[in-house]
């Protein structure tokens, strides 16, 4: 079992997120919000192109989570959406070990696009280890 | 637009979903997900799971099966694609796995505004239970637009 200590990190390099993710992100979550599949409500709106789900990259960051530790151990999990993902790019989920008391861990969570775009900004506890 | 501060303390029609494995499967393939416990019972239970787990963000797209649930932003006369998700947080007290019937009960906890009213804040905390035993608390907070600000 992965023992946490301060300063310990851990990345993923999530998928591309192409019109083909975002679709199949909206069929599997239930989200069908036009503005995620459908360029022609999204310009009837005012915005130039379909964007990536929130919801999506922090199912990302929820792999990270779950590759690193087991589910059980997941105490809270929350983000603040702090940019939109566009299409086309490919986020990096970046977790950090902040502190550790009482056999729980507080993470640092964040996903970064390739352009240094913070989209995510995040905390979780978990148990230790 | 102005949201309409009232509907703090309203509660939606609970509702409840049964999580189906297939559903997990594709939500697994949805997110790039190579790990076999989020998409094989067999390979679950081999973990020592019961059966597949729910994973972490799941819950809140079981919740998007609520009809109230879109139905609000609509009685509110917001228009879906003006409005963008601000935040998520999950409390976590149990595990939820494929076969259980989970419970979805909403309230609206807060409504505020930023930016001179050009962007309105609404914070709904939803509990999950299974047969009556907490498994989660989610608070979402839905940002919606000024449409005109948008363009």
């Amino acid at each position: 079992m992965t023992v946490l200590k301060p300063g310990d990190t851990f990345t993923l390099e999530a998928p591309k997120t192409t019109r083909t993710a975002l679709a199949l992100y909206a069929g599997a979550s239930g989200d069908h919000n036009p503005i995620h599949i459908d360029i022609d409500a999204c310009r009837a709106v005012g915005i130039d192109d379909v964007f990536t789900h929130g919801m999506l990259s922090m199912a990302y960051l929820g792999r990270l989570l779950t590759d690193w530790i087991p589910q059980e151990g997941i105490r809270s999990y929350e983000v603040r959406f702090t940019a939109i993902t566009p299409v086309n790019t490919v986020p990096t989920c970046t977790g950090t070990v902040t502190e550790v008391e009482d056999e729980l861990a507080r993470l640092s969570l964040t996903v970064t696009l390739p352009d240094g775009t913070v989209t995510l900004e995040g905390s979780a506890v978990v148990a230790a280890g | 637009m102005t949201i309409d501060r009232s509907i703090i303390g309203s509660r939606t029609p609970e509702h409840s979903v049964d999580v189906e494995r297939g559903r997990l499967r594709f939500f697994a393939r949805a997110t790039g997900q190579p790990d076999p416990v989020y998409a094989d019972p067999t390979a679950a239970r081999a973990a020592g799971h019961p059966d597949i787990p729910v994973p972490p963000t799941f819950l809140f797209c079981l919740d998007l099966d609520n009809p109230d649930r879109g139905r609000f932003l609509a009685d509110l006369g917001v228009d879906i694609r003006t409005v963008l998700h601000g935040g998520q947080a999950f409390e976590y007290r149990a595990q939820a796995y494929a076969g259980d019937r989970l419970t979805f009960s909403t309230e609206v906890t807060d409504v505020y505004s930023k930016k001179g009213g050009a962007l309105e804040f609404i914070v709904r905390t939803t509990r999950v239970t299974r047969g009556g035993e907490p498994i989660a608390t989610l608070t979402g907070t839905t940002v919606v637009r000024d449409p005109k600000a948008a363009k």
